[in-house]
């Protein structure tokens, strides 16, 4: 599998995801955001977490421009397969690939810990070695992470099975981080081919750093 | 000509900054006279044309694609010669 990991000016998390699907056997490249392609074989494009142009403007407003994006655009038009990590998932959403927004943390604090997370659907290539209601404790890093929609989008997002994941505590209830529409944790299009998150799977690789439970994530996209 | 762009969350969509800002404006005495507080941003263009129509237009069209979020945000346009 031939994953393409986009870089943008502040992006600091490319190294980590590279690192992530080399461990799983894939195939990495970085991709610099003035590159006005990604490689013709990319099965995969992740955009990863950081902070892009400095988050100035709004996080994600300003990278959703830049010249490599055209092309991931069209990829996942095509139907290729996008997967937004943290800041990557503000882009996606800024790029409106996909629905809603990420507004500031409800506390107004930035929020960096391990945190439990609920899957609500799997049936979709990320999190098809997922079951439904299964916790995973992954880590979360982010200032801008409290999703919204409007009441129509919601509406939407769970007739068509939309919502991937939401934030519980360790017995799967819900629980409030950042003050997110329902816990909303993670979303995808509609045709389920573009996915975002909040949280970081790629942190969560091995035992020796807190949690491997990010492991059967990424594996989806090996399926 | 200059544009004055005002941009804050629109009603209904929590604003966390504004309800701290607010809180706080209560704890050092100013409860009585404060109603509400909505933090926002603005940002100052200058333009090269003096044309109101066009100058309006065009701004518009920045809001639209990339100074606001139109999912979360109202923007508001001041033109000033």
């Amino acid at each position: 599998m031939n994953v393409a990991v986009l870089q943008f000016p502040g992006t600091n998390c490319e190294y980590d995801t590279k690192y992530a699907f080399e461990m799983l056997g894939a195939k990495v490249s970085i991709c610099w955001h003035q590159d006005h392609s990604i490689p013709s074989d990319t099965d995969l494009v992740v955009l990863p977490g950081g902070f892009s142009y400095g988050d100035y403007l709004r996080s994600g407003a300003l990278a959703k421009f830049a010249p490599v994006m055209n092309d991931v655009k069209k990829f996942a038009q095509k139907g290729g397969k996008v997967l937004g990590i943290c800041n990557g998932f503000q882009i996606l959403v800024e790029t409106g690939l996909l629905p809603g927004a990420l507004k500031r943390n409800d506390n107004l604090h930035f929020i960096s810990k391990f945190h439990h997370l609920k899957v609500v659907n799997n049936d979709n290539t990320f999190l098809s070695k997922c079951n439904v209601g299964e916790v995973l404790n992954i880590p979360v890093a982010h200032h801008d992470g409290n999703y919204y929609i409007d009441e129509a989008g919601l509406k939407e997002l769970h007739d068509n099975g939309q919502i991937l994941l939401q934030y519980c505590d360790k017995d799967g209830n819900n629980q409030v981080l950042n003050g997110s529409v329902e816990q909303i944790a993670g979303v995808c299009n509609k045709e389920k081919n573009v996915f975002g998150l909040m949280p970081h799977p790629e942190r969560a690789m091995e035992e020796l750093l807190g949690c491997d439970d990010g492991v059967k994530m990424l594996q989806g996209f090996f399926s | 000509m200059k544009a004055i762009v005002n941009i804050s969350l629109k009603q209904g969509v929590l604003d966390s900054q504004g309800k701290a800002t607010h809180h706080t404006l209560d704890t050092i005495g100013f409860k009585e006279i404060v109603k509400d507080v909505r933090v926002g941003k603005q940002i100052i263009l200058q333009l090269n044309t003096e044309d109101e129509v066009q100058a309006k237009a065009e701004v518009t069209k920045m809001c639209e694609q990339l100074l606001a979020n139109t999912v979360i945000e109202d923007y508001e346009i001041i033109l000033e010669k």
